[in-house]
């Protein structure tokens, strides 16, 4: 089994060189430190950086530069600064690679929900809903059993969505899956120590599960 | 030039009254326009409209108009962090209408550029396309829906700038800029605090992010904490 920095270090594998990639908060912010050298990437920020760097050296943080998480970070060579309008504009454009952002639910057919909870939790989409609406390559970072040790694996969501028809893979503490078009998860990496009877009991939506299913490499 | 300086706060905050709505720049409280919101509390205009990203914090930013119960409605896209923005919102004393991050940005350049609606994917099959029309539009050979979301129409825009000069050209400085470039453009008058206030003729015509005519009403404003959410750093060595 994973914890989350082994979630973020398999995530990292699929981050190719000469991608523009989107880090959602929470483990998706981690994908960054695993992305290995010699894979040039840039890491775009929603409130309207390309080229985001790491958090800045302590006393050298600045009011006016911070991430879409509202942390302090700092800017690479060669980064650029722009608005939310032109932010959101190469967004839609799909000129982002990558998305990368952590779920609620994910249903067999592609749909997520992660911006509310009836009754209980009401903080706003942010930017997921054009994220995911727009991008071309979804990946969801998540644990596979909420806290009640539900499924978040699902037919079909149950809290209010964020977007339909839009992830491509899961990377959960037990696996790697693909969303298939036609619907369902098809199983493709197993965490190590994990059982392709583990992963079947902790999802709730249809799983395809074709051969043999092999141990991922971090 | 046309000379659009104001004398303080007061001067540009003139003709604010009850039940406006305003846009109000910003990300989180990076690049907001403290010295408005302060004169905003002083003024005491109440059943106000507040479009911004977020609604700043307990004490700070659009946290304090939400103490003095001088806002009626506002519309974000992102309200996690403040205490009393959600007990407002729960017990119903505040109406919220929450809208993904990149139409409200949309919506504020196309109230700038004269568009008065534009299609969108975002929002497709959630509970944003509630009683909005849906077009099937192909692009770029790809078909999908997309949703039909209007350019606002703000009484005012209330900007933060880094610098401007006295025709009210813009500059701002790092992720400052955010929503505070779309809104300059977008409301029937726009207020632009800044940092800094220099003659014409002192700015980089090539480097202005906002030309001086969406900017009616430009002033230095008198202090900025700038105070930052989230202080994330690392080790030296």
């Amino acid at each position: 089994m994973l914890d989350k920095n082994g979630i973020a270090k398999r995530i990292a594998k699929e981050v190719k060189d000469g991608m523009y990639v989107n880090l959602g908060i929470g483990i998706p912010t981690l994908v960054a430190n695993y992305i290995p050298d010699g894979v040039n990437v840039v890491l775009q920020s929603e409130n309207g950086i390309l080229g985001m760097g790491p958090f800045p050296f302590e006393g050298e943080q600045d009011a006016d530069l911070i991430n879409a998480g509202k942390q302090t970070v700092t800017l690479l060579p060669g980064s650029s600064i722009f608005s939310s309008a032109v932010s959101f504009g190469m967004i839609r454009a799909q000129r982002v690679h990558l998305t990368i952002l952590g779920a609620m639910e994910v249903s067999e057919n592609g749909d997520i929900a992660n911006w509310k909870i009836p009754g209980k939790m009401v903080k706003g989409m942010g930017g997921a809903m054009d994220l995911v609406a727009s991008a071309k390559n979804i990946i969801v970072a998540m644990q596979h059993v909420n806290k009640a040790g539900e499924s978040k694996l699902l037919p079909k969501c149950e809290l209010p969505l964020t977007g339909i028809n839009c992830v491509k893979k899961i990377v959960t503490e037990l696996a790697v899956l693909d969303v298939l078009p036609q619907g369902g998860f098809r199983l493709l990496e197993r965490a190590p120590g994990v059982s392709v009877e583990q992963i079947k009991n902790a999802t709730a939506g249809k799983l395809v599960v074709e051969g043999e299913i092999p141990e991922m490499i971090l | 030039m046309i000379n659009k300086v104001v004398k303080d706060v007061n001067a540009a905050l003139e003709g604010i009254t009850d039940n406006m709505t305003l846009l109000v720049g910003g990300f989180g409280l990076c690049g907001i326009p403290e010295n408005s919101i302060a004169g905003l509390v002083k003024k005491g205009v109440k059943g106000l409209t507040c479009i911004s990203n977020n609604a700043g914090v307990d004490d700070f930013g659009l946290g304090l108009l939400l103490q003095t119960k001088q806002i009626k409605k506002m519309i974000s896209s992102y309200v996690g962090e403040n205490a009393e923005f959600e007990r407002q919102m729960l017990s119903g004393e505040l109406e919220v209408e929450l809208i993904p991050q990149g139409t409200l940005a949309t919506r504020c350049l196309m109230a700038g550029l004269g568009i008065p609606f534009f299609p969108t994917p975002a929002g497709v099959g959630t509970e944003v396309a509630i009683g909005k029309e849906v077009k099937t539009i192909t692009y770029n050979g790809e078909t999908k829906d997309y949703l039909i979301e209007k350019a606002f129409e703000a009484d005012f825009s209330i900007v933060k700038a880094w610098k401007g000069d006295t025709a009210g050209n813009l500059i701002f400085r790092s992720t400052a800029r955010n929503f505070n470039e779309p809104m300059a453009m977008a409301g029937k008058i726009t207020i632009a605090e800044v940092e800094e206030l220099v003659e014409v003729g002192q700015l980089n015509p090539d480097q202005i992010h906002v030309p001086g005519i969406y900017v009616n009403r430009i002033f230095k404003g008198e202090q900025y904490e700038k105070r930052i959410e989230q202080i994330t750093v690392r080790k030296r060595g």
